[in-house]
């Protein structure tokens, strides 16, 4: 080989080693640049997997609500928070200022001082500031009790308002209800004082042309509640009797639910009352550190306060704790049975039993109590093929719900709606056959929390939420019931219509429960005569 | 492989070796790189899974609060503006590290706050004794918890990074490099 041609081939060697380290480069650079990229497709089978999933829930939901014919239940459309037309001022009078007027002025758009940073530290002032302005004026409160009075007047005056402008007109202080009922400058009255006075003021508030918004319970007799009725009737007032928790949206979706049949034939209402406290049991006349809560005979007027029931010696105990004794209420009957039933009434318009059973006692509060601490009544409806039956404990807190029950499936009905189907469904053995449905948890829970209760921390849940059916809430806020009762009423007065509560509800609650109260005094089956329109 | 002995590495060194390329065996890579793509897609889909639920809010988990944080939690939830921040910066918070730690860009920022999200999770409900919790734990827990462990795992992948190798970090650094 010549020194030239080593040269060369040396030359080519390079040439060549020279190639390779750039096609080396290359491959070196274009390994470099996938693998930079390399997150692109995991990020995209995750995308995959989203889609699919997606797609998996969305036709599970369509599937059960088409099996359910649940197609777009809603409720929260239903519920309009903003009436369009305010309409005219209307002047209200409190009569009776105690916890409950307190609540119902904050429906009002009023709130104590007081209260502000306890609504605050439940997160719910700024919904309540945002709370819809009625058009209202507070102009009058009545109550037998100073402390109580001036609490009211201090809530009317003190500039606490939900948001738009309410106008400042004068509050006055009535020293009797007739004399706020006689007042021109009063256009309503919202009752809340202890029940045996609540048909002698409606009465009176009607036959005065004033609306009435009355707590539960309407009457405590027969008498009372027929009078009531005729007095309601004669006039042009609107009533409404003091249920808000109808007005929640779950409410209106057990409804949806009901009116669609998908709980088969309902033969058995189950609702009760589970409580375990001396506050629970109507004991109340002390403070929390044990002394007497204020009021004496100069602070209260006792006469007024009995009204006509028999006369009796001044009684802290009598005037707090009122609901103990059958002269002034008529105990889990008049204080819980009464929303137990306008639950039901509401929802299934079953109207007055046919006949009535109740029994129980007094097993555990041994007080100078009247009323039962333990109460059970069962309600027939045989033209409904239809029992109802209300348990109620004052000595354990274990709680029992409210439970609908329907041969295909049944409806536990609290703060959200919780259907289980039936494992002996007729309706749904197909579904349970298939595995489409199950029946050993709860099928479908309407609920806004359920389910959500999450951030990273791996909380499964294990009931379906069905999602677009989930609203406790109306557009996003928490709004009161209380509130929303009281301005169905209001809008009914300013532009007619029927409120929910009406007299006729009323009615039909008020008789139920005297029959209630009559078999439990009488130790006796009570009948309702729909001709003659008597308990017999 | 622990070292007892690095008498040079002062403190500040050990950030200025956080931030440098390491050398790994093609196993030790994949096996952080795995680690960082499981994560990231755990994450970016809680985030994506809060975003596509209109009704989710944290006001649920921080009810549940326990422990030091429940006084900072009563406070997020006393104040409807303030949870709603939250809320939203919780969403597009983890789908941001999510997207960092997958996609490896900008992933050790990610992995750093990742890290801090899930200790204030932990912290906000951790599983010690005493404490007890409605929402149903995942697994049986005794105050170690998966959210603990993620939240180490993530401060381990910021300090074995590997996004400059396998990730858009790549670009990231190349582009410094030029400027510089």
């Amino acid at each position: 080989m010549t020194a030239g041609e080593m040269r060369k081939e040396s030359e080519q060697i390079q040439q060549n080693e020279e190639d390779k380290v750039i096609l080396q480069k290359t491959t070196l650079q274009r390994r470099t640049l996938l693998k930079a990229l390399i997150g692109i497709p995991v990020l995209g089978g995750l995308a995959i997997e989203v889609f699919k999933k997606t797609t998996f829930d969305k036709q599970k939901r369509d599937r059960i609500l088409e099996e359910l014919g649940l197609g777009n239940i809603s409720g929260s459309a239903k519920i309009k928070i903003s009436s369009g037309k305010k309409g005219e001022l209307i002047r209200i009078g409190i009569i009776g200022f105690g916890n409950r007027a307190v609540a119902h002025a904050n429906g009002l758009g009023f709130m104590l001082a007081s209260d502000v940073d306890a609504f605050k530290e439940r997160g719910i002032f700024e919904d309540w500031l945002a709370q819809e302005n009625l058009n209202i004026a507070l102009t009058g409160i009545c109550d037998v009790f100073d402390l109580h009075a001036e609490k009211g007047l201090e809530i009317a005056r003190n500039g606490i308002r939900t948001t738009g402008a309410t106008p400042n007109l004068p509050v006055k202080r009535y020293r009797s209800y007739q004399e706020m009922l006689a007042d021109k400058d009063i256009d309503a009255v919202m009752i809340a004082t202890p029940d045996h006075h609540h048909a002698e003021i409606t009465i009176a508030a009607a036959k005065a042309g004033k609306h009435v918004y009355c707590e539960k319970s309407i009457a405590l007799s027969e008498s009372e509640v027929n009078e009531v009725y005729e007095a309601v009737k004669n006039s042009k007032i609107v009533y409404q009797l003091g249920h808000q928790i109808a007005q929640s949206v779950v409410f209106q979706q057990a409804r949806e639910v009901i009116e669609k049949g998908i709980l088969g034939k309902i033969t058995l209402i189950e609702t009760t009352t589970n409580r375990n406290s001396a506050d629970g049991a109507w004991i109340r006349h002390l403070d929390k550190n044990g002394n007497p809560k204020p009021g004496d005979e100069k602070s209260i007027d006792w006469g007024q306060w009995l009204g006509s029931t028999p006369n009796v010696p001044f009684s802290l105990d009598r005037y707090y704790n009122w609901v103990k004794w059958f002269a002034y209420d008529s105990g889990v009957i008049g204080q819980l049975f009464t929303h137990e039933y306008d639950s039901v009434n509401q929802l299934l318009h079953v109207g007055i039993p046919k006949s009535v059973v109740a029994s129980g006692g007094i097993y555990y509060w041994k007080d100078n109590r009247e009323i039962p601490d333990s109460m059970h009544v069962v309600f027939e409806y045989p033209e409904r093929d239809l029992t109802l039956l209300y348990s109620a404990n004052l000595a354990s807190s274990r709680n029992r719900g409210r439970v609908f029950m329907g041969h295909d499936a049944s409806m536990e009905l609290g703060g959200s709606i919780k259907i289980t189907v039936d494992e002996n469904s007729t309706r749904y053995k197909k579904q349970i056959e298939q595995g489409l449905m199950t029946t050993s948890e709860p099928m479908l829970t309407l609920d806004s929390n359920t389910g959500k209760v999450d951030a990273v921390s791996g909380a499964t849940s294990k009931y379906y939420t069905a999602r677009g059916l989930t609203t406790t809430t109306i557009n996003g806020r928490q709004v009161d019931t209380t509130y929303l009762h009281i301005k169905e009423w209001l809008d009914c007065i300013r532009n007619g219509g029927e409120t929910s509560a009406n007299i006729d509800r009323a009615f039909e609650e008020g008789i139920t429960c005297v029959m209630a109260i009559q078999s439990y005094q009488e130790k006796r089956r009570v009948e309702w005569d729909p001709v003659q329109k008597k308990i017999i | 492989m622990l070292s007892g002995t690095l008498p040079d590495i002062q403190k500040s060194n050990l950030w200025i070796n956080m931030s440098e390329t390491r050398k790994y065996t093609s196993l030790q890579l994949t096996t952080l790189v795995a680690l960082r793509f499981l994560i990231g897609w755990h994450l970016l889909y809680e985030g994506i899974s809060k975003l596509m639920n209109p009704g989710w809010s944290s006001a649920g988990f921080l009810k549940e609060s326990k422990w030091i944080l429940s006084g900072f939690s009563q406070w997020i939830l006393s104040n409807s503006s303030v949870l709603h921040a939250v809320d939203f910066l919780n969403t597009w918070g983890l789908i941001a590290i999510g997207l960092g730690l997958i996609l490896g860009l900008f992933a050790r920022l990610a992995a750093i706050s990742g890290a801090i999200l899930l200790l204030v999770y932990y912290m906000s409900n951790p599983p010690l004794i005493g404490l007890e919790y409605s929402i149903p734990p995942d697994g049986s827990c005794l105050v170690v918890s998966k959210t603990l462990i993620e939240a180490v795992a993530l401060f381990a992948l910021a300090l074995f990074q590997t996004s400059s190798i396998v990730g858009l970090d790549f670009f990231v650094a190349r582009f410094r490099d030029r400027k510089n």
